[in-house]
C-alpha cells in the first residue's frame, strides 16, 4: 500500500476534516442517545454514572442505573451497529454494482430476513427461545444473497452487474411471495411478523449486542480492507481487470461482507430502510467519491444517524415510541427521490 | 425499495385488523324502534342495525356463516348455535363451534357463498364483503369490534332479533349486566393500583379509550399506558424503561398465546426482573382470544382482572 496522496496537504484534507466531524457527531450521538428518553434521568447523573463504569453513583436511584445500563446503553450500540452496518454495506454494494440506488437489501436480504423470521415465528417451537427469530432472520438473509448471487452468475455471462441486480430483484419477489403466503397460513402471527419487521430496537439488551457485534466487526473490517480496491472496480471490469484485479472474486467477497453485515442488521433490528442510501450519498457530497472516505465516513455517520433517529422514536411521543422503520422511510423518501432528481440533472 | 413503506401500510392494517378493538365506532344499534326489547318471537321480515347499517332480514336465518369469534360466541351463547352452519378459523370457543378454513380477515366470498348460507355475520370489513355479499343475495350483518361495554350488549340483541333468540339475547345481557354490575361494586378504587396490559411482546399496550381499557377503568384501576395515548389510536408501543420507571402493580399478558409469554419470560427481560409486579406476583396470564373479544366471556375477563387486584391488595395489606 503507497502513501502517494499524503506529503501535498499541510491543512487539514476535506477528508480529515470530514473524519473529525464523523467523530464528533458519532460521540454527539451515543451522549444524546443516552441523555434522553422517556424516564429523566438528568444529564448530571448520566454522566457521573458513564465514569463510575457499572457502579451506581451516589445520588441516583438503582433503577435509574438499571435503565441506564441495561436499556440505553445497549439499545444505543445496537443503533450504531447497525446504522454502520448498513451505510457501509449500501456504500460497499453501490460501489460493486456500479449502481447508485444500490441499496443492503438489493439481492433479496431483506426478503431472505423476512422470510426466515416468518417461519421462526409461524413455525418455530412454542417455547422458542429470543434469538431464534433473529438467528432464523440472520440465516435467512443469507440465503437469500447467496440465491442471488448464484443465479446472478449462472445466466446473462458477461453483464454481470446488471444479471446479479436482476436476480436479486427475481430472488426478493420470489421469497416475499413465500413468505406472504405461509403469514396467511397462520395469520394469527401475522402481527408479530410485521411488528418484527418493522423494526424492533425497543426490545433490544445485550444480547443483540452479542449477537450482532461478531458480524459486524468481521464485515467492516473486511470492507475496509478492500476499500481502495473498490475506486478500481467502481470504474469498470475490464479496467480493473487490466489492473490485474480479479474482479469476480473481489465482488463475491465485498457482497459476501455486504451481505453478512445486512444479515446482523437485520437480526437484531428488523427491516430499516433507506439508511444504507441517505448515508453513503450524504458523506459523497461532503467528500467526493473516493471510497477511501465513503467507506469510513459511512460507517461513522450511517452510526450517529441511527442513534439519533432511535433517540427521535422513542422521545417524540414518549412515554409510546414510533417504529423506527417509519421515521427512516419518512426522511429517506423524500431524500431518495431528490438523489434521483441530482442525478438525472448530472446525466 | 418501496417495501419498506409498503411495510408500514402493512403493518398499520395488521395492527387495525389484528388488535382487538379498533377506535371505529361501531355505530348506534339504537334503532329497531323497541322491536329489540320485545319479548314477542320476531316476526320477518325485518331489519337489524349493523355497523354498515340497517340489514334487511326476511326471514329466520338457519344457514349462518360467522366471520368473527365474537359473533360465534354471541351466537351460541344466546342458543342460535344449531342455526350456524359455519365460522371462521379463528372462532375458537365455544367447542361445538363449527370451525372451518373460512378466514374474517382474508374473506374469500366464492367460499363464503359455497356455504349457501342466508346470513353471513362478520366483524372487519378488509374490502368490500358487504357490498359482494349483498351481489350475490346473500344478507351480510356487520358487527365490528365494540368501543363500549353498551354497544356489545346491543350486538347481541341485535344478534338475538335477527335469529328469532330475543329472550335469550335479553337474558344473557342482564347476565352480564348484573355480574359486571356485581364486580365493580366490589372493586376498591381507593387502593389505586396502577396496572400494565401488554398486547404483544414489543410492548403494544391499549388506553383506557379501547373497549378492553373500560374494563379496567370500571374496577378503578390506574392504566399507564394512558400518558401515552395521544395520537395512538389507543393502542400505543410503550418504551420499556418507562414501563420500568412506572413499576406498576399489575401486568396482565394478552400475549400468552400469540408471542408465548409468562411470568418466567418477563422476567428476563433486561430491566424488568425487580419490578414489584414481577417479585410480588402481581403479573397476570390472560387468555390472548378472551381478552380481544366482546362477546359474553368479557364477564370471566373481568372476573380474573378484579381477583387479581383483590390478590395483589391483600399481598401489599
Amino acid at each position: 500500500m503507497s502513501y502517494v496522496d499524503r506529503p501535498e496537504h499541510r491543512r487539514l484534507s476535506p477528508r480529515a476534516r470530514a473524519t473529525t466531524i464523523g467523530v464528533v457527531v458519532l460521540v454527539a450521538a451515543v451522549l444524546v442517545g443516552l441523555l434522553v428518553g422517556p424516564v429523566r434521568i438528568g444529564a448530571a447523573n448520566v454522566m457521573r454514572w458513564l465514569f463510575s463504569f457499572g457502579n451506581t453513583p451516589a445520588g441516583m436511584s438503582e433503577q435509574q442505573a438499571l435503565i441506564l445500563a441495561d436499556l440505553r446503553l445497549p439499545r444505543v450500540i445496537v443503533a450504531g451497529l447497525v446504522g454502520a452496518s448498513l451505510a457501509a454495506s449500501g456504500a460497499a454494494y453501490q460501489a460493486v454494482f456500479r449502481n447508485p440506488l444500490a441499496d443492503p437489501y438489493l439481492l433479496g436480504a431483506a426478503a431472505g430476513a423476512g422470510l426466515g423470521a416468518t417461519i421462526a415465528v409461524a413455525y418455530g417451537p412454542s417455547s422458542a427461545l429470543d434469538l431464534t427469530v433473529p438467528l432464523a432472520a440472520f440465516i435467512g438473509a443469507l440465503v437469500g444473497v447467496g440465491l442471488a448471487y448464484g443465479l446472478g452468475r449462472s445466466s446473462l455471462g458477461g453483464r454481470a452487474t446488471t444479471s446479479l441486480v436482476l436476480a436479486g430483484v427475481a430472488v426478493a419477489s420470489f421469497l416475499t411471495a413465500v413468505q406472504t403466503f405461509l403469514q396467511q397460513q397462520r395469520s394469527e402471527t401475522l402481527r408479530q411478523v410485521y411488528t418484527w419487521i418493522l423494526g424492533r430496537l425497543g426490545t433490544t439488551g445485550w444480547d443483540d449486542v452479542r449477537l450482532a457485534l461478531p458480524s459486524v466487526a468481521l464485515a467492516l473490517a473486511t470492507l475496509w480492507a478492500v476499500r481502495r480496491l473498490l475506486d478500481v472496480i467502481e470504474v469498470g471490469d475490464v479496467e480493473a481487470q487490466s489492473l490485474g484485479l480479479n474482479v469476480t472474486r473481489l465482488r463475491l467477497v465485498v457482497v459476501i461482507a455486504a451481505s453478512l453485515a445486512t444479515a446482523a442488521a437485520v437480526a437484531v433490528a428488523g427491516l430499516i430502510g433507506f439508511v444504507g442510501l441517505i448515508i453513503p450519498h450524504t458523506v459523497r457530497m461532503m467528500v467526493g467519491g473516493s471510497y477511501r472516505s465513503v467507506l469510513p465516513l459511512s460507517v461513522l455517520f450511517g452510526a450517529s444517524f441511527l442513534i439519533f433517529v432511535d433517540t427521535l422514536a422513542r422521545t417524540v411521543v414518549a412515554p409510546a415510541e414510533i417504529p423506527i422503520g417509519v421515521i427512516t422511510a419518512f426522511i429517506g423518501g423524500p431524500f431518495f427521490i431528490a438523489v434521483l432528481r441530482r442525478n438525472r440533472r448530472a446525466a | 425499495m418501496g417495501k419498506p413503506l409498503s411495510i408500514v401500510v402493512a403493518f398499520v392494517l395488521a395492527l387495525s385488523v389484528a388488535a382487538c378493538g379498533s377506535k371505529a365506532g361501531s355505530g348506534d344499534v339504537t334503532g329497531g324502534d323497541g322491536a329489540s326489547s320485545s319479548s314477542e318471537p320476531s316476526s320477518f321480515p325485518l331489519t337489524v342495525e349493523g355497523t354498515n347499517g340497517q340489514v334487511k332480514i326476511d326471514e329466520r336465518p338457519v344457514r349462518i356463516v360467522s366471520l368473527s369469534p365474537t359473533a360465534t360466541e354471541d351466537l351460541f351463547a344466546i342458543g342460535a348455535g344449531e342455526q350456524v352452519i359455519a365460522v371462521d378459523d379463528q372462532s375458537t370457543f365455544p367447542p361445538e363451534a363449527p370451525t372451518t378454513e373460512l378466514s374474517g380477515f382474508e374473506p374469500n366470498v366464492e367460499a363464503i357463498a359455497g356455504y349457501e348460507p342466508d346470513l353471513v355475520v362478520f366483524a372487519t370489513e378488509p374490502g368490500d364483503l358487504g357490498s359482494s355479499l349483498e351481489g350475490l343475495g346473500i344478507t351480510a350483518l356487520q358487527l365490528d369490534a365494540a368501543p363500549t361495554l353498551e354497544v356489545a350488549y346491543q350486538q347481541i340483541e341485535q344478534l338475538g332479533l335477527a335469529t328469532q333468540h330475543v329472550a335469550e339475547a335479553e337474558a344473557l345481557v342482564d347476565d352480564i349486566r348484573s355480574a359486571v354490575h356485581e364486580l365493580v361494586a366490589s372493586a376498591d378504587p381507593s387502593a389505586g393500583l396502577t396496572f400494565y396490559y401488554e398486547l404483544d411482546d414489543t410492548f403494544y399496550s391499549v388506553t383506557s379509550k379501547t373497549f378492553i381499557g373500560q374494563l379496567f377503568v370500571l374496577l378503578g384501576l390506574e392504566n399507564i399506558a394512558d400518558a401515552a395515548g395521544k395520537g395512538s389510536g389507543g393502542y400505543p408501543q410503550l418504551s420499556a424503561e418507562y414501563i420500568i420507571d412506572s413499576d406498576p402493580d399489575l401486568i396482565f399478558l394478552a400475549d400468552t398465546r400469540c408471542c408465548d409469554q409468562s411470568l418466567q419470560t418477563v422476567a428476563k427481560r433486561p430491566g424488568w426482573g425487580e419490578l414489584t409486579a414481577v417479585t410480588d406476583g402481581g403479573v397476570v396470564p390472560l387468555d390472548d382470544d378472551v381478552a380481544s373479544r366482546w362477546g359474553p366471556r368479557v364477564v370471566d375477563l373481568l372476573r380474573q382482572i378484579s381477583e387479581a387486584a383483590d390478590a395483589v391488595e391483600a399481598n401489599a395489606a
